[in-house]
């Protein structure tokens, strides 16, 4: 059953979210009907319940959850919305799970423009429909001015894992070839560059995606080859990699010459002193693969546009274990670190 | 990358490596001056690399380290205050004070925000006429010609919302207090390729002749640092103390005229105390008397504040090359990048910091 | 200290009296203070710091030194000792 919206006047340019919006009484009607129902609807949305009443496929399940706080709220390849779709969406799938459900919980800043709101809603509604989930259960709380910076949203969702796969940080096999799917940095050098302060014209893109169909494949083809998957999201590569190295205490070793970096994001890298390896990626895949059967891989994630640049970047090894070790192009070698907290842009 | 990517050609490194073991013929202590140079040293393993008859040492270039405890406590004390917008490199944002840094400062409500550009604060100054605007001054000659600029723009435009915070230091009274100091055993140095830029090499000739020391104006990439190596040690085997230039496409002997121009308006050299070192004399600049009314040290009275560095900590011994890091006997334990007791740590050109993130435990043959 | 990269001018402007310029950086733009550069024509290179252009590159002197290094090789100047291991097989 569908509820057809009862009055649906357009937003209008000016309009700001009020606290009223959030106190549960007609104006939260109305900022539900104008707002998030014309874009997002499905059986268990539509009924508007407290709670979305849910069947599950048979399987385990796999649970997770993120908050989304980006600034700027809109950058160059898409915003906070899409971002908190696909980032959950990620979360299940490297954990071998078939994404299914999202629920949506907002805190908007008092005077957040409706417009704004609007945008971000439909590219939610779009990148779950792009990842084949619904949002089925929802929330808006609003704050007053200057208590949150404009919109904060938190995304729950609920998969079911392929039987027969068993994804984990602690699956590391000496021996395993390291993959990385794609170039390196674009989400994080696309919101740094975007921040006032920098005297940045870039227009470097994040890359924002949704990676459960090239992962679906991939498991389709090999499942029990893959050992370990993650997407490096906050930390970047150097940290996912250090990640998989203290799970599984084992020691891994990258190759330089094999880390791609698109130019403009190198040089905003190279001008703002951040290592690309530190930075943050929303639409990449790390994985561990036993060595026999990652040519196999490397073929089933080229033939997705998320995967065309897919390439081996090392390999898991019984030296140095818990560390990360990188071969220079100079043939000496160095140790990849955590990183220390945020990216600081340097002159030092 | 164009004048990037050609000096990081790892054939044209090996070369002038080989070039370099066959030229050695005994032991050869070398400082880097720069910080910039220590970081694409040990980020490269280049260290590594090289003939164990050459040792490079790291010197104190790194401004963000050399900044003293007192200036970041001023710092700390300006950015607290509620009428106050305090912007500053991304550099100085972790270096420890006594008890905090910048980024605690801002956690605790002051409005602390990180600026690629000094220009960018006084913009931030013209879009906020109600709040004063400090910028935090630090670096080398190499950025003096910024922080000089925004100086001069702001009397330009009679900008009366905006000071400047200053730690600007200087290289060469550094290099003849590392080569005063007892128990140098720096021989030749590799100087700061982009302090050379702006200043140009002329006044590192009195220091070549006096202390009888090769000086090479080097650049930051593998192969220019590895082509600057390689003529330091052809200098030292031929006993030649001169300053060759192994920078030339950045580097001229006069430097950049405009630059030391503005820098001369707007500064004057004065006493400064480097962190770890001590009192050095004319190794600093400050505002001339006619800006003085953009000092923020005197907008803001703060002259009472002093402070003390850790007993720890050893990052003086570490900047003047006398020490390296993993022999400090907190190198590791009490001392880490998550809680530094000393700037060396703290900044990514830090020579402990750089030594902790790229060697620390790891057997690197 | 002084992380500066080069980059090339592609336009330039004036902000508050002041000679302003857009660098290209490998793609990535950046706004940098061309006033110790007054010489500087679209097109030249630059090394840019904290915002602001400090040399013009002197493309004909780091060209000739590349040429004399890589004479310098070519000619076997520099013997190497031993095979330069590649890095995949390191």
């Amino acid at each position: 059953m569908t509820i057809a919206p009862v009055c649906f006047t357009p937003i209008l340019q000016h309009e700001t979210v009020q606290m009223a919006h959030g106190a549960g009484g007609r104006l939260s009607q109305s900022l539900m009907q104008r707002v998030f129902m014309p874009h997002i609807h499905n059986p268990f949305l539509d009924l508007l319940d407290d709670q979305a009443k849910l069947d599950l496929p048979p399987g385990r399940a796999a649970f997770t959850t993120d908050t989304y706080v980006v600034s700027p709220v809109f950058f160059p390849g898409g915003n906070i919305g899409e971002l908190a779709v696909n980032g959950t969406v990620n979360d299940l799938a490297v954990g071998g799970a078939k994404p299914l459900y999202l629920s949506a919980g907002f805190v908007l800043e008092e005077g957040f423009l409706l417009a704004e709101l609007e945008t971000i809603v439909k590219s939610m509604a779009e990148a779950a429909c792009r990842a084949g989930v619904m949002i089925v259960t929802g929330d808006t709380k609003v704050v007053g001015k200057g208590q949150c910076d404009r919109i904060f949203i938190n995304t729950s969702g609920i998969g079911i894992i392929r039987e027969g796969v068993n994804l984990s940080c602690r699956n590391l096999k000496v021996g395993d070839s390291i993959i990385l799917s794609g170039t390196v940095g674009d989400h994080g050098m696309a919101i740094m560059t975007s921040r006032e302060g920098l005297s940045f014209q870039s227009r470097i893109t994040s890359d924002c995606a949704a990676l459960n169909g090239m992962i679906g494949s991939i498991l389709d083809e090999v499942p029990l080859a893959i050992h370990a998957m993650r997407d490096p999201t906050r930390g970047g590569v150097a940290a996912t990699l250090n990640e998989l190295a203290v799970s599984s205490s084992v020691g891994i070793e990258i190759n330089e010459t094999t880390i791609l970096v698109k130019p403009d994001v190198r040089g905003a890298c190279e001008l703002l002193g951040i290592d690309p390896l530190h930075v943050a990626n929303e639409g990449k895949l790390v994985m561990a693969v036993a060595a026999d059967k990652v040519q196999t891989v490397l073929d089933v994630m080229r033939t997705f546009d998320l995967g065309r640049d897919a390439v081996i970047i090392g390999s898991v090894v019984d030296d140095h274990p818990g560390m990360v070790v990188m071969r220079t192009v100079y043939g000496s070698r160095r140790i990849i670190d955590l990183p220390l907290g945020e990216q600081l842009p340097r002159i030092c | 990358m164009k004048f990037i990517d050609e000096y990081r050609d790892p054939q044209l490194a090996r070369k002038f490596l080989d070039e370099i073991r066959r030229t050695t013929t005994r032991h050869w202590t070398i400082m880097e001056i720069c910080g910039g140079q220590t970081h694409s040293i040990i980020r490269n393993g280049i260290d590594q690399l090289l003939p164990e008859s050459i040792e490079l040492v790291h010197g104190p270039g790194c401004p963000v380290c050399v900044t003293p405890l007192e200036s970041i406590e001023r710092a700390l004390a300006i950015a607290s205050r509620k009428e106050v917008i305090f912007t500053s490199f991304g550099d100085m944002l972790r270096v420890p004070g006594n008890s905090k840094d910048l980024f605690m400062a801002r956690s605790e409500g002051g409005d602390v925000r990180i600026l690629f550009s000094p220009l960018d604060a006084l913009q931030i100054a013209r879009d906020n006429p109600t709040k004063e605007v400090v910028f935090f001054a630090v670096g080398f000659e190499t950025t003096a010609p910024a922080n000089a600029m925004a100086v001069w723009q702001a009397a330009r435009e009679g900008i009366k919302n905006f000071s400047v915070l200053v730690s600007q230091v200087m290289v060469p009274p550094a290099m003849r207090a590392i080569l005063l100091s007892p128990g140098n055993r720096v021989q030749g140095f590799l100087a700061a390729g982009h302090v050379c830029a702006v200043m140009g090499y002329e006044e590192y000739e009195p220091v070549a002749h006096e202390f009888n020391v090769p000086v090479v104006p080097t650049g930051f990439e593998p192969v220019d640092l590895l082509a600057g190596i390689l003529r330091t040690v052809e200098l030292l085997e031929e006993g030649r103390a001169e300053v060759v230039n192994c920078y030339g496409r950045v580097v001229s002997r006069e430097g950049n005229l405009a630059a030391k121009q503005t820098i001369s308006k707007v500064f004057e050299v004065t006493d400064r105390q480097w962190r770890g070192i001590g009192l050095i004399p004319l190794s600093g600049l400050g505002l001339r008397a006619e800006y003085a009314h953009f000092d923020a040290e005197k907008k803001f009275d703060l002259t009472h504040i002093r402070a003390a560095e850790s007993l720890l900590c050893m990052s003086g011994s570490v900047l003047q090359g006398i020490l390296k890091p993993d022999a400090c006997p907190a190198f590791s334990r009490e001392c880490t990048p998550e809680h530094p007791l000393g700037a060396t740590m703290v900044s990514s050109e830090g020579a402990c910091a750089a030594y902790y993130n790229y060697h620390r435990n790891f057997d690197v043959s | 200290m002084c992380l500066a990269i080069p980059g090339k001018l592609l336009e330039l402007s004036n902000e508050n009296g002041l000679k302003m310029g857009i660098i290209d950086v490998n793609g990535s733009k950046t706004k940098a203070c061309l006033e110790y550069v007054p010489d500087i024509q679209v097109g030249q290179y630059t090394i840019v710091h904290a915002g602001f252009a400090l040399k013009i590159i002197d493309e004909e002197e780091a060209a000739e030194s590349l040429k004399l290094w890589q004479e310098l090789i070519d000619s076997g100047a520099f013997q190497p000792d031993q095979e330069l291991p590649s890095p995949e097989s390191l």
